[in-house]
Protein backbone atom coordinates (compact mmCIF):
# COMPACT_ATOMS: atom_id res chain seq x y z
CA UNK A 1 0.00 0.00 0.00
CA UNK A 2 2.85 2.52 1.09
CA UNK A 3 5.57 4.07 -1.57
CA UNK A 4 9.00 2.88 -0.73
CA UNK A 5 10.33 4.81 2.11
CA UNK A 6 13.26 5.87 -0.57
CA UNK A 7 10.61 7.40 -3.66
CA UNK A 8 11.43 11.10 -3.91
CA UNK A 9 9.70 11.86 -7.01
CA UNK A 10 6.36 10.89 -8.18
CA UNK A 11 5.54 12.04 -11.98
CA UNK A 12 2.05 11.76 -13.99
CA UNK A 13 0.30 11.20 -17.01
CA UNK A 14 -3.04 11.26 -17.96
CA UNK A 15 -4.90 8.64 -19.64
CA UNK A 16 -7.57 10.48 -21.45
CA UNK A 17 -10.53 9.50 -24.04
CA UNK A 18 -14.12 9.93 -24.01
CA UNK A 19 -16.61 7.75 -21.89
CA UNK A 20 -16.30 3.95 -22.40
CA UNK A 21 -13.13 4.13 -24.32
CA UNK A 22 -11.28 1.95 -21.98
CA UNK A 23 -9.47 4.52 -19.67
CA UNK A 24 -10.37 2.83 -16.30
CA UNK A 25 -9.10 -0.77 -18.02
CA UNK A 26 -6.04 0.55 -19.27
CA UNK A 27 -5.37 2.08 -15.75
CA UNK A 28 -6.04 -1.39 -14.32
CA UNK A 29 -3.81 -3.17 -16.71
CA UNK A 30 -1.09 -1.98 -15.45
CA UNK A 31 -0.94 -0.12 -12.25
CA UNK A 32 0.49 -1.98 -8.90
CA UNK A 33 -2.08 -0.91 -6.71
CA UNK A 34 -6.04 -1.62 -7.31
CA UNK A 35 -7.18 1.58 -8.99
CA UNK A 36 -8.54 4.28 -6.86
CA UNK A 37 -10.80 7.39 -7.33
CA UNK A 38 -10.94 10.55 -6.31
CA UNK A 39 -13.61 12.65 -6.10
CA UNK A 40 -13.94 16.04 -7.16
CA UNK A 41 -16.38 19.21 -7.56
CA UNK A 42 -16.16 21.04 -10.72
CA UNK A 43 -19.00 23.72 -11.25
CA UNK A 44 -20.45 23.75 -14.66
CA UNK A 45 -23.35 26.08 -16.32
CA UNK A 46 -26.27 23.36 -17.09
CA UNK A 47 -28.61 24.70 -19.13
CA UNK A 48 -27.88 23.05 -22.28
CA UNK A 49 -26.45 19.68 -20.72
CA UNK A 50 -29.29 17.31 -21.40
CA UNK A 51 -28.25 15.04 -18.40
CA UNK A 52 -28.93 17.81 -15.97
CA UNK A 53 -32.51 19.37 -14.85
CA UNK A 54 -32.50 22.62 -17.07
CA UNK A 55 -31.98 25.13 -14.49
CA UNK A 56 -29.85 27.94 -16.02
CA UNK A 57 -27.80 28.10 -12.58
CA UNK A 58 -24.12 26.81 -12.23
CA UNK A 59 -24.39 24.09 -10.36
CA UNK A 60 -21.52 21.92 -8.25
CA UNK A 61 -21.31 18.18 -9.59
CA UNK A 62 -19.05 15.31 -8.14
CA UNK A 63 -16.73 13.88 -10.53
CA UNK A 64 -15.54 10.69 -9.84
CA UNK A 65 -11.73 10.14 -11.47
CA UNK A 66 -9.60 6.94 -11.61
CA UNK A 67 -6.06 6.63 -11.19
CA UNK A 68 -3.20 3.70 -10.52
CA UNK A 69 0.22 3.64 -9.37
CA UNK A 70 3.27 1.99 -10.96
CA UNK A 71 6.73 2.59 -9.13
CA UNK A 72 9.49 3.02 -11.65
CA UNK A 73 12.28 2.90 -9.26
CA UNK A 74 13.94 3.06 -5.81
CA UNK A 75 13.11 6.76 -5.93
CA UNK A 76 10.48 6.90 -8.58
CA UNK A 77 7.07 6.86 -8.88
CA UNK A 78 4.22 7.29 -11.42
CA UNK A 79 0.36 8.16 -11.24
CA UNK A 80 -1.87 7.31 -14.18
CA UNK A 81 -4.89 9.11 -14.13
CA UNK A 82 -8.08 8.11 -16.30
CA UNK A 83 -9.25 12.01 -17.16
CA UNK A 84 -12.86 12.37 -18.94
CA UNK A 85 -12.55 13.72 -22.14
CA UNK A 86 -16.08 15.94 -22.27
CA UNK A 87 -15.44 20.23 -22.53
CA UNK A 88 -17.35 20.13 -18.97
CA UNK A 89 -15.02 18.78 -17.20
CA UNK A 90 -12.43 21.48 -18.23
CA UNK A 91 -12.01 22.39 -14.73
CA UNK A 92 -10.72 19.43 -13.28
CA UNK A 93 -8.22 19.23 -15.99
CA UNK A 94 -6.69 22.52 -14.64
CA UNK A 95 -5.04 20.52 -12.02
CA UNK A 96 -4.77 17.73 -13.73
CA UNK A 97 -2.43 18.60 -16.39
CA UNK A 98 -0.34 20.83 -14.47
CA UNK A 99 2.83 18.91 -14.32
CA UNK A 100 1.96 16.29 -16.31
CA UNK A 101 4.67 14.77 -18.49
CA UNK A 102 1.95 14.51 -21.09
CA UNK A 103 -1.01 12.37 -22.26
CA UNK A 104 -2.13 8.81 -23.67
CA UNK A 105 -5.12 9.44 -25.62
CA UNK A 106 -7.05 6.31 -25.89
CA UNK A 107 -9.87 6.09 -29.04
CA UNK A 108 -12.24 3.94 -30.44
CA UNK A 109 -11.73 3.09 -33.93
CA UNK A 110 -15.34 3.27 -34.72
CA UNK A 111 -16.06 6.20 -32.75
CA UNK A 112 -13.45 8.29 -33.54
CA UNK A 113 -15.70 11.80 -33.72
CA UNK A 114 -15.84 11.65 -30.15
CA UNK A 115 -12.69 11.65 -29.67
CA UNK A 116 -12.01 15.19 -30.82
CA UNK A 117 -13.20 17.27 -27.68
CA UNK A 118 -10.63 15.32 -25.88
CA UNK A 119 -7.83 16.25 -28.21
CA UNK A 120 -9.27 19.53 -28.20
CA UNK A 121 -8.43 19.53 -24.26
CA UNK A 122 -4.84 18.08 -25.02
CA UNK A 123 -4.17 20.84 -26.89
CA UNK A 124 -5.51 23.45 -25.07
CA UNK A 125 -3.42 22.19 -22.00
CA UNK A 126 -0.30 21.95 -24.34
CA UNK A 127 0.00 18.31 -23.51
CA UNK A 128 2.12 16.33 -25.60
CA UNK A 129 0.51 12.63 -26.13
CA UNK A 130 0.63 9.83 -27.83
CA UNK A 131 -2.58 7.98 -29.54
CA UNK A 132 -3.58 4.42 -28.25
CA UNK A 133 -5.92 2.82 -30.69
CA UNK A 134 -8.06 0.04 -28.50
CA UNK A 135 -8.78 -2.85 -29.86
CA UNK A 136 -12.29 -4.58 -29.36
CA UNK A 137 -13.60 -7.94 -29.48
CA UNK A 138 -14.67 -8.68 -32.91
CA UNK A 139 -13.52 -5.31 -34.68
CA UNK A 140 -10.48 -5.58 -37.42
CA UNK A 141 -7.61 -3.38 -36.26
CA UNK A 142 -7.98 -0.56 -38.30
CA UNK A 143 -4.79 0.90 -40.31
CA UNK A 144 -3.17 3.54 -38.27
CA UNK A 145 -2.49 5.66 -40.91
CA UNK A 146 -6.75 6.09 -41.40
CA UNK A 147 -6.82 6.43 -37.43
CA UNK A 148 -4.11 9.34 -38.22
CA UNK A 149 -5.90 11.18 -40.73
CA UNK A 150 -9.65 11.00 -39.45
CA UNK A 151 -8.20 12.41 -36.12
CA UNK A 152 -6.29 14.98 -38.11
CA UNK A 153 -2.98 14.89 -35.45
CA UNK A 154 0.27 15.57 -36.35
CA UNK A 155 2.65 13.85 -38.21
CA UNK A 156 4.84 13.30 -35.09
CA UNK A 157 2.28 12.32 -32.80
CA UNK A 158 2.78 8.61 -32.77
CA UNK A 159 -0.65 6.28 -33.18
CA UNK A 160 -0.40 2.94 -31.99
CA UNK A 161 -2.30 -0.37 -31.46
CA UNK A 162 -3.44 -0.81 -27.69
CA UNK A 163 -5.40 -3.08 -26.11
CA UNK A 164 -5.91 -1.94 -23.19
CA UNK A 165 -6.96 -5.16 -21.29
CA UNK A 166 -3.38 -5.90 -21.80
CA UNK A 167 -0.80 -5.11 -19.89
CA UNK A 168 2.34 -5.63 -22.14
CA UNK A 169 0.23 -3.77 -24.11
CA UNK A 170 -0.91 -1.01 -22.28
CA UNK A 171 2.90 -0.40 -20.96
CA UNK A 172 4.06 -0.15 -24.77
CA UNK A 173 1.43 2.83 -25.72
CA UNK A 174 2.95 4.54 -22.57
CA UNK A 175 6.51 3.67 -23.64
CA UNK A 176 5.66 5.00 -26.61
CA UNK A 177 4.73 8.33 -25.02
CA UNK A 178 7.47 8.54 -23.46
CA UNK A 179 9.80 8.14 -25.97
CA UNK A 180 7.93 10.85 -28.09
CA UNK A 181 8.43 12.97 -24.92
CA UNK A 182 11.79 12.48 -25.44
CA UNK A 183 12.24 13.56 -28.82
CA UNK A 184 10.26 16.58 -28.03
CA UNK A 185 12.75 18.10 -25.93
CA UNK A 186 13.75 21.21 -26.90
CA UNK A 187 11.47 21.92 -29.02
CA UNK A 188 9.21 24.72 -29.00
CA UNK B 1 -20.16 10.56 -11.93
CA UNK B 2 -24.13 11.38 -11.33
CA UNK B 3 -25.88 9.04 -9.68
CA UNK B 4 -29.86 8.73 -9.44
CA UNK B 5 -30.73 11.51 -7.47
CA UNK B 6 -32.34 8.72 -4.81
CA UNK B 7 -28.74 6.96 -4.84
CA UNK B 8 -26.65 10.07 -4.44
CA UNK B 9 -28.56 11.29 -1.16
CA UNK B 10 -28.36 7.54 0.44
CA UNK B 11 -24.50 6.84 -0.72
CA UNK B 12 -22.98 10.10 -0.59
CA UNK B 13 -24.79 12.59 1.65
CA UNK B 14 -22.56 13.74 4.44
CA UNK B 15 -23.16 13.41 7.95
CA UNK B 16 -21.22 16.56 8.71
CA UNK B 17 -21.09 19.05 6.23
CA UNK B 18 -18.11 19.53 3.88
CA UNK B 19 -17.35 23.32 5.66
CA UNK B 20 -17.59 22.04 8.81
CA UNK B 21 -15.26 19.40 8.22
CA UNK B 22 -13.22 21.92 6.42
CA UNK B 23 -13.42 24.72 9.47
CA UNK B 24 -14.52 27.27 7.04
CA UNK B 25 -10.85 27.43 5.79
CA UNK B 26 -10.11 27.84 1.71
CA UNK B 27 -8.36 25.91 -0.10
CA UNK B 28 -4.68 25.85 -0.27
CA UNK B 29 -2.53 27.47 -3.58
CA UNK B 30 -3.29 25.23 -6.73
CA UNK B 31 0.10 23.95 -6.83
CA UNK B 32 0.06 23.02 -3.42
CA UNK B 33 -1.30 19.80 -2.25
CA UNK B 34 -1.40 18.38 -5.93
CA UNK B 35 -3.00 14.97 -6.90
CA UNK B 36 0.55 13.49 -6.76
CA UNK B 37 1.99 15.50 -3.68
CA UNK B 38 3.29 12.74 -1.34
CA UNK B 39 2.35 13.02 2.36
CA UNK B 40 3.70 10.81 5.13
CA UNK B 41 2.99 11.47 9.11
CA UNK B 42 5.43 12.45 11.83
CA UNK B 43 6.34 10.44 14.34
CA UNK B 44 6.22 12.86 17.20
CA UNK B 45 2.92 14.43 16.89
CA UNK B 46 0.85 12.75 19.78
CA UNK B 47 0.11 15.81 21.50
CA UNK B 48 -1.22 17.96 18.48
CA UNK B 49 -2.74 15.18 17.20
CA UNK B 50 -4.82 14.56 19.97
CA UNK B 51 -7.26 17.76 18.74
CA UNK B 52 -7.83 16.30 15.51
CA UNK B 53 -11.51 16.54 14.05
CA UNK B 54 -12.44 12.60 13.28
CA UNK B 55 -12.03 13.14 9.61
CA UNK B 56 -7.93 14.72 10.01
CA UNK B 57 -7.72 12.09 12.62
CA UNK B 58 -8.52 9.55 9.83
CA UNK B 59 -5.85 10.75 7.40
CA UNK B 60 -3.45 10.76 10.04
CA UNK B 61 -4.02 7.08 10.69
CA UNK B 62 -4.28 6.55 6.97
CA UNK B 63 -0.84 7.87 6.42
CA UNK B 64 0.84 6.74 9.81
CA UNK B 65 2.98 4.24 8.13
CA UNK B 66 4.52 5.88 5.01
CA UNK B 67 4.21 8.23 1.89
CA UNK B 68 0.64 7.71 -0.26
CA UNK B 69 0.18 10.40 -2.61
CA UNK B 70 -2.60 12.76 -2.19
CA UNK B 71 -4.85 11.66 -4.68
CA UNK B 72 -4.74 8.11 -2.61
CA UNK B 73 -5.49 9.89 0.68
CA UNK B 74 -8.62 10.83 -1.19
CA UNK B 75 -9.06 7.60 -2.73
CA UNK B 76 -8.66 5.42 0.43
CA UNK B 77 -10.67 7.66 3.04
CA UNK B 78 -13.36 8.45 0.41
CA UNK B 79 -12.94 12.07 1.17
CA UNK B 80 -13.59 14.55 -1.45
CA UNK B 81 -10.21 15.58 -2.79
CA UNK B 82 -10.35 19.53 -2.17
CA UNK B 83 -11.36 18.67 1.53
CA UNK B 84 -8.36 16.09 1.43
CA UNK B 85 -6.09 18.97 0.41
CA UNK B 86 -7.63 21.76 3.25
CA UNK B 87 -7.17 18.77 5.26
CA UNK B 88 -3.19 18.26 4.21
CA UNK B 89 -2.75 21.95 4.30
CA UNK B 90 -3.76 22.51 7.68
CA UNK B 91 -1.66 19.93 9.58
CA UNK B 92 1.45 20.74 7.32
CA UNK B 93 0.88 24.20 9.39
CA UNK B 94 0.95 22.26 12.99
CA UNK B 95 3.96 20.32 11.94
CA UNK B 96 2.14 16.83 11.84
CA UNK B 97 3.34 15.47 8.66
CA UNK B 98 6.04 15.43 5.98
CA UNK B 99 5.35 16.47 2.28
CA UNK B 100 7.32 15.78 -0.79
CA UNK B 101 6.22 17.90 -3.59
CA UNK B 102 5.74 16.61 -6.98
CA UNK B 103 8.74 17.17 -10.13
CA UNK B 104 8.51 20.27 -11.78
CA UNK B 105 6.12 20.84 -14.23
CA UNK B 106 6.05 19.49 -17.97
CA UNK B 107 8.39 22.42 -19.55
CA UNK B 108 11.07 21.57 -17.03
CA UNK B 109 10.88 18.25 -17.32
CA UNK B 110 14.91 17.05 -17.96
CA UNK B 111 16.18 14.06 -19.84
CA UNK B 112 17.23 12.77 -16.92
CA UNK B 113 13.24 12.24 -15.69
CA UNK B 114 12.44 11.22 -18.93
CA UNK B 115 15.31 8.57 -18.73
CA UNK B 116 14.57 7.40 -15.60
CA UNK B 117 10.51 7.12 -16.44
CA UNK B 118 11.28 4.88 -19.54
CA UNK B 119 14.09 2.99 -18.02
CA UNK B 120 11.30 2.36 -14.99
CA UNK B 121 8.66 1.29 -17.71
CA UNK B 122 11.22 -1.20 -19.46
CA UNK B 123 12.45 -2.75 -16.68
CA UNK B 124 8.91 -3.24 -15.00
CA UNK B 125 7.00 -4.53 -18.96
CA UNK B 126 10.49 -6.17 -20.05
CA UNK B 127 9.92 -4.17 -23.10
Amino acid sequence: MYLDPTVSRSVKILVVGHFGVGKTTCIGSISEIEPLQTEEEITEASEGFDDLSGTPEKTTTTVAMDFGRLTLSDTLVLYLFGTPGQERFKEMWEGLARGALGALVVVDPERLHESFPVLDLVEQFGLTCAIGVNRFDGTPDYPLDEVREALNVSEQTPVVHCDVRDQDSSAQALITLVQHLMTRLGQP
Amino acid sequence: MREDPDGELELTSALVPLFVIAKGRALPAENEYEHTTLVTARDDTSAAARTLSPEARTVMDLIADGFLSVAEVSGYTRLPLGIVRILLAQMAEDGLIFVRNPAPRAEQVDRELLNAVLDGLKTRFGA
